[in-house]
């Protein structure tokens, strides 16, 4: 048989070598394609930017009451009292919606963070170390999950802030106690499934030490499930804060906490519509957006996982 | 009665990527007679799997199918509803699959599964239908047939489960079986086993046989007809006998010399290979598909489709533009070679 | 199958246990329960009377023991507040919440499993966007605005439901529909991923090629494969929603369990604060003990061996 050239062959029937892109534009390909990740993005930083300039954004001093101006609409509705100079009107103290708004979004956002970020380093902690030992400290973790996934979050919450009374602190430190589960639960599969791979074998074989392992091998690779799994328990923080300060066991008045605002309008909300219509929309603006990014982040680094 | 179980002529397939269009399959035909096993032959990604679930319109739904003849015992498959496709499939003609681990559902006994397949397409009872599934296990070797009705298939070796797919296939007497690479997927002691089994059933029960695999050794022995493809395309088409002594197609040629016959490879003999990667199939290609990898490629092979010639004997056909006297030196060159 | 249901008894025994232990130490979380449960106006002498009563002077491990011996009988001892046993007051609203729960429930998997199915048919369709927006829509709305709107729209605008109360059924539908939308999305999540992944085995291939009906493969071959784990989910899902209802229940005023926490949260009747988030907790372990088993029964593989 004769030879024939397999690389002649190979480019005449478009060989891929020449056609593919680099991994860093294959990434930035995806991120700009994906819509849901682009919205969430832009809505995140905006509401973010928007709480970070809320002394200068905020028309009024949120907590300044003016009870000749309260039970303001906003400016949209068709009513003499409205004024561009409440574009979202007032509350029943004579407080500045828009205002009272812009700064709530700061307890969000800060609480949200935060909480995240005491639940994360809990939840990984426990999650990695399950995921890599195996065995008793696997059997133990989970044990742990075990035991913190059959206690009601609102309610241990609830119990523990009024007991111990209710700050910003509390809330943030209750909180991020309570929601590190699906931390521990994710980044110990994720870890799992990664442990067995080669390169982990090799560094174990040229004696590299466990934390060395877990932080330059291990980690890289589970960052993607650690960023989805943030994101997820952001918002599940911010909405517990709302909800707690709803029910009057989380941020106090008069902060302007979106959730106690929601719950301050809950008697006048079938004449004050709005009240609970705009807090409401801003928290679930906000964390759409946040689940979006997520969801973004998920399918751009894993695209196989998509249908 | 007509002769011929399976006529198909000019079936293509057509799949939108993103690419362009992918044509895993261009103008095959082929046809089985009635009681006779064809053997249908090629690399991985030639097409066969594909033809195979064009005939029981199985393709995924992106895919297009168009065929100028498909015939099943004389009857039209081509225009038929989903709901007439679906009163054949497993009636008429059935199909058994190359993974046997898991093309059973892991949730419902063997017996189950079985009696399924009949009482779906015949007014039996349930009793009736049990007994005709005991009966079948018990043709295709597996002992103690009766209390394996009640196993899960979890509870079953890959041979076992394949055997059980056969049975599966024959619940409702069907006139054509389509086994796709039905052993590939199975320790080599168990093939042959298996193949042998097919081949003694298929005699039995005169059904029609489509044997689709990569391995030309695996069909030597079971095979009345074969069909080549390569590349989308039928290439070379006869009897087992005039594709193994006298094979016509550079393809055909180059397989040959792969793979050792006993009988007819020598000791020491170097085994040959064909070096090359298969053509891309999306958008139009024009000329010999095995063009790039032919040892004796000419321009003309590049230049026009290639249309199926008659070899030496009747029934034998194959896809080349060299005469059958020039492709029958070109072998007795190769064979001296070695 | 003996073993595995065994092994999964002990663990969740052990981790009642530990839950026990955690909402026992709760009320020490104020410092003094005595003085907690007194009250502001409290002189020092009740507080003493208070904290005799409830023996809260004894040493904690015996404290501990006490209460968990007694609980193991069902007496959770004396709500402060209310002057009655504690177990009364909770077994009387105990069935308005799992009635909650349960519509809540019924109400989740109606809406959630179809469109799960109907999304996983037809990947990327208009269906499949719209199962996918109730999602994504299900998961950013606070419970309590949704129920706070659901009342505006339905009870009070087109006034078609009652918006407080507990007196007929009429009165759970709107809770139920705040409560179960909560799970809605992720059951469907669920319902769609595993419906997807099912209908690209090699086993459906098998039942078409048997020239099974559409609606056969779809519901006795694929579903049931697909449902193993949504089973579970809902199972555990379930009581997340239990533990949530305390929000719906305060809004709606209806009589359960969760109005019964948020009040004696805000009474500050330890005893009671303490026994419903240890039945509760009870309830959880129970349901995901339960789901194991359900899981396992569900599937031939874990079941026969």
């Amino acid at each position: 048989m004769a030879v024939t050239d397999t690389a002649q062959t190979a480019r005449a029937a478009g060989a891929p070598e020449l056609l593919e892109p680099s991994p860093g534009q294959l990434l930035r390909r995806r991120i700009f394609g994906h819509a849901g990740l682009l919205i969430g993005a832009v809505v995140l930083v905006t509401i973010f930017l928007m709480a970070i300039l809320a002394p200068w954004l905020a028309p009024h001093d949120p907590y300044d009451q003016v009870l000749e101006r309260k039970l303001i609409p906003p400016v949209w509705f068709d009513d003499p009292k409205a004024t561009w100079d409440h574009i979202l009107g007032t509350d029943a103290l004579g407080r500045d919606y828009l205002s009272r708004l812009l700064y709530g979004a700061r307890i969000s956002l800060l609480i949200g963070f935060a909480a995240m970020l005491i639940s994360g380093v809990i939840g990984t902690t426990i999650g990695v170390l399950a995921g890599y030992f195996g065995g008793r400290v696997d059997m133990v973790a989970n044990f742990i999950i075990t035991t913190r996934l059959s206690m009601p979050v609102v309610l241990v919450a609830i119990a523990v802030v009024s007991l111990v009374g209710s700050s910003l602190t509390v809330v943030i430190w209750v909180l991020g106690l309570l929601i590190w589960d699906r931390f521990a639960v994710v980044m110990r599969s994720a870890t799992m499934q990664v442990r067995d791979l080669d390169f982990v074998a090799s560094a174990q074989a040229l004696g590299c030490s466990t934390p060395r392992i877990l932080l330059t091998e291990i980690m890289p690779n589970i960052v993607n499930n650690l960023i989805v799994v943030a994101t997820v328990e952001m918002a599940h923080a911010i909405i517990l804060e709302a909800a707690l300060s709803f029910l009057g066991m989380g941020v106090q008045p008069p902060e302007p906490s979106w959730g106690l605002m929601i719950s301050e309008a809950k008697g006048l909300m079938f004449f004050e519509g709005w009240l609970i219509f705009i807090p409401g929309i801003a928290l679930f603006m906000l964390v759409l957006a946040i689940n979006l990014l997520g969801d973004g982040v998920r399918d751009v680094t894993a695209p196989e996982g998509r249908n | 009665m007509p002769e011929r179980i399976l006529d198909v002529e000019n079936l293509s397939v057509d799949i939108p990527v993103p690419s362009g269009m992918l044509h895993p399959v261009q103008d095959i035909s082929f046809h089985v007679e009635r009681g006779e096993t064809l053997a249908i032959v090629g690399e991985s990604g030639c097409g066969k799997s594909l033809t195979s679930l064009a005939i029981m319109d199985l393709l995924p739904s992106r895919a297009r199918r168009t065929a100028a003849k498909l015939e099943l015992d004389g009857r039209d498959l081509s225009g038929l509803s989903e709901r007439a496709m679906a009163d054949i499939r497993g009636n008429r003609m059935s199909m058994i699959f190359q993974e046997p681990m898991t093309s059973l559902n892991p949730a419902y006994t063997i017996g189950d599964q079985l009696t399924e397949a009949l009482l779906r397409h015949r007014d039996a009872s349930r009793a009736e239908a049990r007994q005709r599934a005991v009966w079948l296990l018990e043709k295709v070797g597996i002992t103690g047939a009766a209390g394996r009705l009640r196993q899960y298939p979890h509870q079953l070796s890959g041979g076992l489960r394949q055997r059980v797919m056969i049975a599966m296939a024959l619940m409702c007497g069907p006139d054509l079986i389509i086994a796709d690479e039905p052993t590939t997927a199975l320790d080599v002691t168990i093939q042959a086993q298996i193949l042998h089994l097919l081949a003694d059933l298929q005699r039995e029960f005169q059904t029609g046989l489509i044997l689709i695999t990569h391995d030309l050794g695996v069909v030597s022995r079971v095979a009345d007809r074969i069909a080549v493809m390569y590349a989308a395309q039928i290439v070379e088409e006869g009897t087992a006998e005039q594709i193994f002594e006298a094979p016509a197609h550079p393809y055909t040629q180059g397989l040959l010399a792969c793979i050792p016959i006993p009988g007819k490879t020598r000791r020491g003999a170097h085994l040959g290979s064909i070096p090359g990667i298969v053509p891309s199939l999306v958008g139009r290609f024009q000329g010999c598909h095995f063009a790039d990898r032919c040892p004796h490629a000419m321009a003309r092979c590049r230049a026009d489709d290639i249309a199926m010639r008659a070899g030496a004997e009747a029934g034998h056909r194959y896809r080349c533009v060299l005469t059958p006297e020039e492709t029958a030196a070109n072998m007795k060159r190769m064979e001296a070679a070695e | 199958m003996f073993a595995y249901i065994l092994k999964r008894l002990g663990v969740a025994v052990l981790v009642a246990l530990t839950v026990s232990l955690i909402t026992f130490s709760m009320i020490y979380l104020s410092g003094d329960p005595a003085v907690a449960l007194a009250g502001e106006n409290a002189t020092q002498e009740d507080i003493e009377r208070i904290r005799d009563f409830y023996g809260y002077d004894r040493p904690i491990i015996v404290q501990y023991f006490d209460w968990l011996f007694r609980a193991l009988q069902g007496d959770f001892g004396q709500s402060h507040y209310l002057k009655k046993p504690v177990a009364d007051v909770i077994f009387d609203r105990l069935p308005t919440t799992m009635l909650l729960g349960l519509f809540a429930l019924i109400f989740a998997l109606t809406l959630s499993i179809p469109l799960g199915v109907l999304a996983a048919i037809r990947p990327n369709s208009l269906i499949d966007r719209v199962a996918l927006t109730i999602a994504v829509i299900g998961q950013a709305m606070p419970s309590f605005w949704f129920a706070l709107t659901l009342m505006l729209w339905l009870g009070v605008y087109w006034q078609v439901l009652p918006i407080t109360g507990s007196s007929s059924w009429l009165n759970f539908v709107m809770p139920a529909i705040a409560l179960g939308y909560y799970i809605t999305p992720a059951v469907m999540r669920l319902t769609r991923a595993g419906m997807l992944e099912v209908l690209s085995t090699d086993f459906i291939r098998t039942a078409r090629a048997k020239g099974l009906r559409p609606p056969t493969v779809l519901v006795k071959h694929a579903l049931r494969n697909a449902i193993i784990p949504v089973v579970s989910l809902a199972a555990v899902q379930f009581g997340f929603m239990l533990g949530g209802s305390i929000v719906i229940e305060t809004i709606f005023a209806i009589n359960g369990l969760g109005f019964l926490a948020w009040e004696s949260i805000l009474r500050a009747d330890l005893p009671m604060m303490q026994a419903i988030v240890l039945v509760l907790s009870v309830f959880y372990i129970t349901l995901t003990f339960i789901a194991d088993m359900l899981n396992a029964w569900l599937d031939p593989r874990i079941r026969v061996t």
